[in-house]
């Protein structure tokens, strides 16, 4: 076969690259393949990225099948494209699995609670198949305490737990988990809702020396048993990264960094001090101990931020590369003198009461930033808007390196967006967000079509895109065109019609994921998409205007697309919603190898 | 949203949190009932009339429904607050409500003495041991509060309160009732002085004038009804 021809060709080159000796010679020659697999087990060894692996994988059913047992690290993008089941079929020594869950529009309250992504199917097959998992991190999951408290029993060597934006457990879970996983290393709860269960889960950490290297629990909202985290910090050698909720008081994190001073990455609680003002009292002196901290390059929390304290970080500013703001209302003020220390900074996010001002500053100053997120004080549309495309045109001007940047801003202008694309040729995210819908270029009063124009011409390294403001199926027209490498878009309240979908669908060669929300693309766009839907992870469009009869088609037509339909309310509700029993409210389909889910709930329609 | 308006001839009253609220639909199920730790910011227009029994179904009550768009292609007003926008998350979100309601408005809010602006106050149950202090802006509704009020002291339950935790002051009958149980009804000392039943006026209200909560027997509760009664109706009219 030629297959196998090609194969032993293969196996030669390779034997002799590897300088590899020739099987002995015995009675029974030995099988190709099982020589292929040993050889290809180690030099798969060096490939680490999906891509490579992906693409390893295809060229034949051995080197499918040896990439498949070399494969360590498991990346699932959408939970429900696959089984767990198939899984573990395939794979069987994985070490480290990412799953993620919901889409991300389900974090701003488009998705009803109880959709799904529940992570006890995979914490139970994985349990099954992989007792040597060390690593798993969930984005979007519903994790149950039982699903935590399994994970913990099941895997002995268990060290690094993930959870970003994750639901449905709580201190109870976590407790589980610090007490059982006695190789851990990383527990990182991130944007988390952890239910307070009243558990002193830091409490149930094991005595002695821990493993611990990174422990996040800033989304915790309960107050933790202070001296057992310190006694925790203090039996945990290793800790590089530590951060805290917002019930650690100023006093409480002196203590900590006085413990670990050997810290890379810090979070503090709340900023601010209990004293109250008594004259007797010393304060401890927090600079010497953010000095003390030599290692420090991040820094995050600032919680409840009593401003005359922050100065207190002024000894490690020249270090950081991370500074996260944006839970501090800082002003100008406030913020210019901490700044202008900082220039080794690579990411920075904050919120816009730095005003355009503050960003002045950090354009001054900034050089080496590569990632900035200003998010809103007040995310409302009517609300002042502090930055403005002042700001931007600076950042664009200060930081030519810039790479991605998220913006919230209640006004914006064509110049200023134009302005970034040529200054900043590296990006590879652009994400603004005009607060207020629909909004014109506030100069000029024209869409934004020229300043999303010029990003998706001049940037050629863009691969996430998301737009706002008032933007016409011109601006589709554009971002299809150009937007060769976008593998991300996000739309809201933009376009005139079908046309501006089918730019996008019958353009952007790169795109996996689209979200849309609130725009008039219906039918026809949709179905002009149909070439597409196969090569895309998923597609959500929610309050467009679609009917039941378009998702039916696409269904029918793709039977590796799963489609569901939605709405926020239940469907059974009311008798005069009949004329619009065709609408549907939300799509979201996505590729699946195995069929639609079997945990739908009673609210969404599987097509 | 503060300051809405509570007009007794229209029997609505307007629950929000102060700046920052939208007018979140209330997705399929009951969204109460999940096990997360913060609730939707709430826009709710609860009608409490006289003559209904039932309580208040939250799944009704949500106005602002965007499906003018299949109808009407004409871009929605500029004003009206839609779901889910600006793209901010939940815990984004609340983060910046509790720095709002605590953090540097301190200065005009009577709790300044507190430190960090916090709203705590003493809880005290008759017949327990000790006392327990809660920091009021660490919830969002009555129902948040009674829960952890419940966790706290566990023979505790906000009971016959209808949705949302609120008394029905209309139904005379049913608050007779409930003051004549054995149960635990709470109460709270306000900026005045005064001694009323927790439930009687809009959340946001209730934390800027509480500076005591008193967990008392229902019986023992009578006495503070007909004056509660009475502060009621006055700050209607």
């Amino acid at each position: 076969m030629a297959e196998e021809e090609d194969l032993s060709e293969m196996t030669n080159d390779v034997e002799r690259h590897l300088k590899l000796d020739p099987p002995k010679p015995s009675s029974s020659p030995p099988c190709p393949s099982h020589v292929l697999e040993n050889v290809l087990e180690n030099v798969l060894k060096f490939l680490t990225t999906r891509r490579d692996r992906n693409a390893v994988s295809l060229v034949s059913r051995s080197w499918h099948h040896v990439e498949a047992q070399t494969r360590f690290e498991v990346f699932i993008g959408n939970c429900y494209s696959l089984s767990p089941a198939r899984l573990t079929r395939r794979f069987t020594r994985v070490r480290s699995l990412f799953l993620k869950g919901k889409p991300r529009f389900a974090d701003f309250n488009l998705m009803p609670p109880d959709w799904g992504a529940q992570f006890a199917p995979w914490v139970a097959a994985t349990a099954r198949a992989y007792p040597w998992l060390e690593k798993v991190s969930l984005k979007r999951m519903f994790v149950s305490d039982d699903d935590l408290a399994l994970l913990a029993v099941s895997f002995p060597g268990f060290k690094e737990l993930v959870l970003l934006c994750c639901e449905g457990f709580g201190t109870s879970g976590v407790a589980v988990v610090a007490n059982k996983c006695r190789q851990l290393k990383v527990l990182d709860l991130i944007e988390s809702e952890v239910t307070d269960d009243e558990v002193d889960w830091i409490s149930c950490f094991p005595e002695g020396e821990t493993h611990l290297e990174s422990l996040s629990f800033d989304c915790v909202e309960s107050p933790i048993n202070f001296k057992a985290l310190e006694g925790l910090v203090v039996r945990s050698p290793c800790l590089k990264k530590l951060r805290t909720n917002r019930f650690v008081s100023l006093e409480e994190l002196h203590t900590l960094m006085v413990r670990a001073p050997q810290l890379t990455s810090l979070g503090t609680g709340a900023f601010s001090s209990t004293h109250d003002g008594a004259q007797g009292e010393q304060e401890p002196d927090y600079a010497s101990a953010f000095r003390a901290c030599r290692s420090l390059v991040c820094l995050s929390g600032f919680r409840e931020l009593t401003a005359e304290y922050l100065p207190a970080i002024s000894p490690v500013c020249a270090n950081l590369t991370s500074l996260n703001f944006s839970y501090a209302n800082i002003s100008p003020d406030v913020f210019k003198p901490i700044i202008r220390n900082c220039h080794n900074i690579r990411v920075f996010w904050a919120l816009d009461s730095i005003c355009d001002e503050g960003l002045q500053a950090v354009a001054e100053t900034c050089k080496e930033l590569r990632e900035l997120r200003i998010f809103p004080f007040d995310p409302s549309e009517d609300s002042e808007g502090p930055v403005s495309g002042l700001g931007l045109q600076a950042i664009s001007e200060g930081c030519k390196k810039l790479e991605s940047i998220l913006y919230f801003c209640q006004r914006m202008t064509n110049v200023a967006v134009t302005a970034m694309s040529e200054n900043c040729p590296q990006l590879t995210v652009f994400r603004l967000c005009i607060m207020g819908r629909h909004r014109p270029d506030h100069v000029t009063g024209k869409p934004m079509d020229d300043g999303f124009g010029a990003i998706v011409k001049n940037c050629k390294k863009l691969t996430r895109l998301a737009v706002s403001g008032l933007l016409t199926d011109q601006a589709f027209s554009l971002i299809g065109e150009y937007g060769k490498l976008i593998r991300t878009l996000s739309v809201a309240f933009a376009g005139d019609s079908d046309m501006g979908l089918r730019y996008i669908l019958e353009g952007c060669p790169k795109l996996e994921k689209l979200e849309i929300r609130d725009s008039p693309f219906g039918d026809v766009g949709l179905r002009s998409g149909m070439h597409r839907y196969n090569d895309m992870r998923f597609v959500w469009m929610s309050s467009c205007r679609l009917s039941r009869g378009a998702c039916r088609d696409i269904a029918h037509t793709l039977p590796s697309v799963v489609v569901e339909a939605f709405g926020s309310d239940d469907d059974d509700d009311d008798d005069d919603e009949d004329d619009n029993a065709d609408y549907v409210e939300t799509l979201y389909m996505y590729r699946s190898l195995d069929g639609p889910r079997k945990d739908a709930p009673k609210f969404v329609t599987i097509l | 949203m503060i300051g809405q308006l509570m007009n007794l001839n229209a029997t609505e009253l307007c629950l929000g949190l102060p700046g920052g609220t939208k007018a979140v639909e209330s997705p399929a199920k009951s969204s109460v009932r999940n096990k997360r730790g913060f609730s939707e910011t709430m826009d709710l227009m609860l009608n409490l009339q006289c003559n209904k029994e039932e309580t208040v179904d939250l799944n009704n009550a949500t106005a602002s429904k965007e499906k003018t768009f299949l109808k009407d292609p004409a871009k929605p007003p500029a004003k009206a607050q839609v779901v889910g926008w600006p793209p901010v998350r939940n815990y984004r979100k609340n983060m910046m409500t509790q720095q709002k309601t605590s953090g540097e408005e301190e200065a005009s809010s009577e709790k300044a003495g507190n430190g960090g602006g916090a709203a705590l106050v003493k809880v005290s149950m008759d017949g327990a041991p000790y006392l327990r202090k809660v920091d009021l802006t660490m919830y969002k509704s009555y129902q948040d509060l009674s829960d952890a009020l419940a966790k706290m002291f566990s023979s505790f339950t906000m009971g016959n309160y209808g949705a949302q935790g609120m008394i029905d002051f209309m139904n005379e009958s049913k608050l007779m009732s409930l003051l004549n149980s054995s149960e635990y009804v709470p109460s709270y000392e306000d900026k005045d002085g005064d001694w009323m039943l927790v439930g009687d006026v809009p959340w946001e209200m209730f934390v800027q004038s509480c500076k005591r909560l008193r967990i008392m027997k229902g019986s023992e509760a009578i006495g503070l009804a007909p004056r509660a009664m009475e502060k009621y109706c006055k700050n209607r009219s």
